[in-house]
């Protein structure tokens, strides 16, 4: 007689429950807990500013702390320009290293590259902030900044040079933002099957022909994720900026002159702010920064997933 | 023939073009670690500079090496950083171990996005959120806010590489524990977290390192003071909040106080951050005998 199997559903991954996976699931549960708490909270904190200039924050342009006029337009100007301009500078810089360090051979040299660029990523913040301040600006504005405006002042944007500014906030976060931006694509040039390579190869494609045509169309999704992901970066950056763009709240003229960003309002200015609508303004401009970056942010990582996803598919 | 050989110059041409940016990339790094070193050199070097806290500005005329320094900063940082690791590093490390052990959890998904999206969080807004959580309810700046501020940033990094890490060890170990009828949490702590232990100390430290150079969280919770702090109730320097307030100021020594304080964050990230690579190189070392 034959023995009967007495069928039961396998049981879901992890089952039986135990104790430990309870456990340790409500401890990892504190991150998206804390990102909740942080963006409701600071929503909580902006309610008087928000219920106070309801749309009209985010489209005018004064900032007036003894009339309680808040608006947040220059600073949303900055931050996005700065980001912006950063990323023109680092792109085209940061694919090319990801292509220099994704080439096979060389591993010695290549990983004191790569290691080089990770190092920049580690620098902080504020030491990129005082170089910037005493090195990098005074530097630009005689060598970049005079020369362009001098023989291009009848283009309106590139008059008025000065030490502190837009353009030189945008030089210190392009080199800030290059080694997310490197790393990334790195990984996913090398994540670029071999086969399509070798294919162009013998089809009789030079170096350059195999890169430009085969390789980086390929990845060309992975790659708009890290710029997207570096964007992320730039628009929340705060120290360095803050100590380098010069803190006007205006919308400058031309691309060297003095400006502020949503972060570098917030760092100057927060703790001097009384009264209620003053810290709730600031605050607010903390929401627009943080529901920005985090839109970014999920955009990114959905990009970079499915394009590595994709690689991982075809491979 | 005279068109394969123009498309073999242009490929070289951009070969070259591509290993000139790579240089021009690099270009940054040294002039940030060269004039750090040329800068803040003659204030670290000056024997008071790690004992001393801060003397008052000394303009006009100041004399030719100021008896200022920043123990109180190095203390601060020394503190906050380490309340910081206190909350973050078991937190992060057991978060870690949820992600990696139990991956194909539908929640791991949201826990890994929210870490992720976490690391891109704006520091300031962070700081904006401990103000309002913690500063405001006690009335006072303390490092203590510091320190849970730096917790929150340090948080995603530890859980990331941490699951990274446990990840990377082989299934074999898990089901031989697990064979010998150990319960899941002795599989995980007792035989897997060890085996992937440097991994793990690597991320602690990389998360150390990140936090020991943030400033911006700490502008409107650990504040800064001008003397030496032990209690972490109240405000505290931190290096961080040195370079960036004394960097501003219209004074020369002062100015230079910053720089020797750049200086020292930097040899402390930076070192953190070799320590780091050398104990992950091990990690992968030791994956690979597993």
């Amino acid at each position: 007689m034959a023995v009967r199997v007495e069928s039961r559903p396998i049981p879901a991954a992890g089952r039986p429950r135990d104790g430990f996976r309870t456990v340790v699931a409500v401890i990892a549960s504190v991150v998206p807990v804390v990102l909740a708490i942080i963006v409701i909270t600071l929503v909580l904190q902006a309610l008087p500013a928000i219920r106070h200039f309801g749309f009209s924050f985010l489209t005018t342009s004064e900032w007036n702390a003894v009339t309680d006029h808040f608006g947040a337009l220059p600073a949303i100007f900055g931050t996005l320009f700065t980001a912006f301009m950063a990323l023109a500078i680092a792109l085209p810089v940061g694919v090319a290293v990801a292509v220099v360090l994704a080439e096979p051979g060389h591993t010695t040299i290549r990983g004191y590259i790569g290691i080089g660029i990770e190092l920049l990523a580690a620098i902080p913040s504020v030491v990129y902030g005082i170089w910037a301040l005493y090195v990098l600006g005074p530097w630009s504005y005689e060598h970049i900044e005079i020369p362009v405006s001098e023989r291009l002042h009848f283009i309106g944007w590139f008059g008025l040079p000065a030490p502190r500014g837009l353009f030189n906030a945008s030089l210190v976060l392009a080199v800030m933002i290059l080694p997310t931006l490197t790393a990334i694509s790195r990984d996913v040039i090398k994540a670029v099957p071999r086969g399509l390579k070798e294919n162009a190869v013998a089809l009789g494609a030079t170096w350059w022909e195999t890169t430009w045509r085969v390789i980086l169309p390929s990845a060309r999704a992975g790659i708009f994720g890290a710029t997207v992901l570096a964007l992320g970066r730039a628009l929340g950056e705060t120290i360095a900026v803050t100590m380098i763009i010069g803190n006007q709240y205006v919308i400058p003229h031309t691309i060297f002159q003095p400006a502020y960003t949503l972060a570098s309002v917030i760092a100057n200015e927060f703790t001097e702010a009384t009264g209620t609508i003053y810290p709730a303004a600031l605050v607010e401009l903390g929401l627009v920064l943080i529901v920005v970056t985090l839109i970014v942010n999920v955009l990114a990582l959905l990009l970079v997933h499915s394009a590595s996803r994709e690689a991982r598919l075809t491979a | 023939m005279n068109r394969n050989r123009q498309r073999l110059y242009t490929s070289r041409a951009w070969l070259a073009v591509m290993y000139l940016l790579t240089v021009l990339a690099l270009i940054p790094l040294a002039l940030v670690l060269w004039f750090t070193i040329l800068k803040g050199l003659p204030s670290v070097i000056h024997p008071q500079f790690f004992f001393n806290a801060e003397l008052p500005p000394c303009e006009p005329r100041c004399p030719a090496v100021s008896n200022a320094g920043v123990v109180h900063a190095l203390i601060g940082s020394g503190v906050i950083v380490g309340i910081a690791s206190l909350i973050a590093i078991p937190i992060g490390v057991l978060g870690g171990i949820y992600l990696a052990e139990y991956g194909v959890a539908p929640w791991t998904r949201w826990v890994r996005l929210a870490s992720d999206v976490l690391v891109g969080t704006p520091s300031i807004a962070i700081g904006l959120f401990i103000y309002a959580f913690l500063v405001v309810p006690f009335h006072h700046f303390s490092a203590l806010s510091g320190a849970v501020a730096l917790s929150v940033l340090m948080l995603p990094i530890v859980v990331r590489t941490t699951e990274g890490a446990v990840t990377l060890i082989p299934n074999g170990l898990r089901e031989s524990g697990l064979a010998l009828g150990l319960p899941r949490w002795r599989v995980s702590l007792q035989l897997i977290l060890p085996a992937a232990a440097p991994g793990v100390i690597t991320g602690g430290l990389l998360a150390v390192a990140r936090a020991a150079g943030e400033t911006a969280p700490l502008l409107f919770t650990a504040f800064g003071a001008h003397i030496v702090q032990f209690d972490p109730n109240g405000p505290m320097q931190t290096l961080s909040l040195t370079v960036y307030q004394y960097a501003l100021l219209p004074y020369k020594s002062l100015q230079n106080q910053a720089w020797g304080a750049a200086l020292v964050l930097i040899v402390v990230v930076l070192g953190i951050n070799l320590l780091s690579r050398w104990v992950l190189r091990r990690q992968i070392a030791l994956a690979s005998q597993l």
